[in-house]
């Protein structure tokens, strides 16, 4: 668990950070203008050097949200098992954040996967491309106002019988 | 999908004209799993490779937020398959640390019972895999023989050799029997002669050893800033492992190493999986000999898991808990809250961001799958290696493309 010297640190560096504490993990809610001067602050001077996971939660239907995506980062030290979770929230119609790329390569994938599920653009990301769906595909499925039977991609491909050949 | 510029790639144009493409998967026996390479080749060395997946996209998140935390555990069966069982306990941690429950010790030591099995299960395949690729198919047959034996426990233990669906909400589908003890105490007994015959099969094998070492080296600071966990980041020398740093269920019990390398090579990471499967059977000796007796389920006021029929049919508190939980508008109460679980998991960490809203839905379930991150590497480690170490990088990275595409 990280230790309570470690959030204090956080917390006076950045007097905006709302940390929030449950079943003994640290969360560390941020401004989406400041997200990567804390985790540079996190990686550089707290140790916390590995990336865990990026990903995103629609909050479009969630109870008392107010912002519409919440962003996770999740940040660990390499040597022990202390992680630290680190979120910040962005809004329609421009969902953007700068990219941590710069900070850890194995983000590269990470963001990708959020742009292709909740099309949240990462500004300075090399590589913004669809990762696990088709590239001409149109939606962003992990939305919570994208149905879970699909909006009849599945219907628009065409059907070889064998009469055709 | 036309070849794009690698997101890694720094030859320039100029250069790529005298190149080779090639493409690999995402139907080729090599791959082991549905995925697909693009290589960039200059004679038979690899200058570039670009990874496209995507193929085995059934979209497991969006259905975790449609089926119930109990029924979602048959869909982590089908992430890792080769090592469902180790998913089913790492959801159904996750759920219970999101709802503060704590299984009682009978089915903490079942659950780390049968994640070192599924370990050693997936460690066989994966070390079997790099064999045969790289030649050693007796190797192959010699690690898939143990292999019908954990799957034989599994049967004795939940009726499922494959798709087990072994935990559930604070507990297990059924307590472990006499027969599917004594099942893995013959394993324990049999398993280290086929560990032995493996080793003596490859370990200090000529042909093996020069295609694996030195090939798809990756240092230590590398696989930390590309986020490598399990045994691969092990292989390069970073000593974190869960069950150590951050002891889940009863791993604070039992006397075990963390295995490590320092080489950070394809062999460097044989070596590992193969150390770590004599060190989860030392895990699981402790944990059958040290078995507690008592109750796998959570206490049934809890109103977590659904009670035996005796005590539906004699107790009231029984007939209640069956009532709320079976009932469409009622079921578990969970907080709405947030919360990030990790399990080491054989391919190293698996964790679950559950975002919960109070129904027994998950609001957002979002895996943390290794194969992912461990794959992005890919470009990295075989960039200058011969068009050959492709296979023996990609099975040395142990990549489950269910996992991998979820």
């Amino acid at each position: 668990m990280v230790s309570s010297e470690t959030i204090q640190a956080i917390q006076a560096r950045f007097p905006s950070a709302e940390i929030t504490e449950f079943r003994k993990q640290f969360r560390v809610c941020v401004p989406r203008e400041i997200v990567h001067d804390v985790l540079r602050f996190l990686k550089d001077e707290c140790g916390f050097t590995l990336i865990i996971d990026i990903t995103c939660v629609d909050y479009l239907y969630y109870p008392k949200a107010k912002d519409r995506f919440g962003v996770v980062y999740i940040v660990g030290r390499p040597e022990n098992a202390d992680r630290l979770i680190v979120k910040t929230f962005v809004n329609d119609p421009e969902p953007t954040l700068p990219t941590v790329t710069d900070l850890w390569e194995g983000a590269r994938w990470l963001e990708r996967e959020v742009w292709d599920m909740f099309g949240i653009r990462f500004e300075g990301h090399a590589n913004l491309r669809r990762i696990l769906l088709p590239e001409d595909f149109q939606d962003h499925p992990l939305r919570k106002d994208y149905p879970l039977q699909g909006r009849g991609e599945r219907h628009n491909i065409p059907v070889v019988t064998r009469d055709m050949g | 999908m036309p070849l794009q510029r690698s997101e890694l790639s720094q030859a320039t144009d100029e250069v790529q004209e005298y190149l080779w493409t090639m493409n690999f998967g995402p139907q080729h026996p090599a791959t082991h799993t549905t995925l697909r390479l693009i290589l960039k080749l200059e004679g038979e060395r690899v200058v570039d490779a670009d990874c496209d997946i995507g193929y085995l996209h059934s979209g497991f998140e969006k259905l975790a937020e449609h089926l119930n935390y109990n029924q979602y555990v048959t869909i982590t069966d089908r992430m890792n398959y080769v090592s469902p069982m180790a998913n089913n306990v790492a959801w159904h941690l996750a759920v219970e640390k999101l709802m503060g429950l704590e299984v009682p010790p009978r089915c903490q030591y079942l659950r780390v019972i049968v994640a070192e099995l599924a370990r050693i299960a997936d460690h066989l395949v994966c070390n079997a895999a790099v064999g045969l690729d790289t030649g050693a198919f007796t190797f192959f047959m010699y690690a898939f023989n143990p292999r019908e034996m954990i799957y034989d426990i599994f049967e004795a233990l939940c009726g499922a050799r494959f798709t087990n669906s072994y935990t559930r909400v604070g507990g297990l589908m059924y307590d472990a029997s006499p027969k599917a003890i004594e099942l893995i105490r013959e394993f324990l007994r049999k398993m280290p002669r086929a560990l032995d015959d493996m080793d003596r099969l490859l370990t200090r094998n000529r042909v093996f050893v020069d295609r694996t070492k030195g090939i798809g080296v990756l240092t230590k600071e590398e696989a930390i800033n590309r986020g490598v966990t399990g045994p691969i980041a092990r292989a390069s020398g970073v000593t974190r492992d869960l069950r150590k740093d951050e002891p889940y269920l009863a791993y604070s019990d039992f006397d075990f190493q963390v295995c490590c390398a320092q080489g950070g090579d394809c062999y460097a990471r044989y070596l590992v999986r193969m150390a770590e499967m004599r060190e989860s059977l030392k895990i699981i000796h402790q944990a059958v000999e040290n078995l507690p007796s008592g109750p796998v389920h959570v206490d049934v006021g809890q109103r977590a898991i659904i009670p035996d029929k005796w005590q539906v049919h004699s107790t009231i508190e029984g007939l209640i808990t069956h009532f709320e939980i079976i009932m469409q508008n009622r079921g578990f109460e969970v907080p709405c809250e947030e919360v990030y679980c990790a399990t080491e998991s054989p391919n190293g960490e698996l964790g679950f961001y559950i975002v919960g809203d109070g129904s027994p839905y998950a609001y957002r379930a979002r895996c943390r799958p290794p194969s992912f991150v461990h794959f992005a590497l890919f470009p990295h480690l075989i960039r200058g290696h011969m068009l050959g170490d492709v296979v023996a990088v990609l099975g040395s990275l142990n990549i489950i493309a269910a996992e991998l595409d979820r």
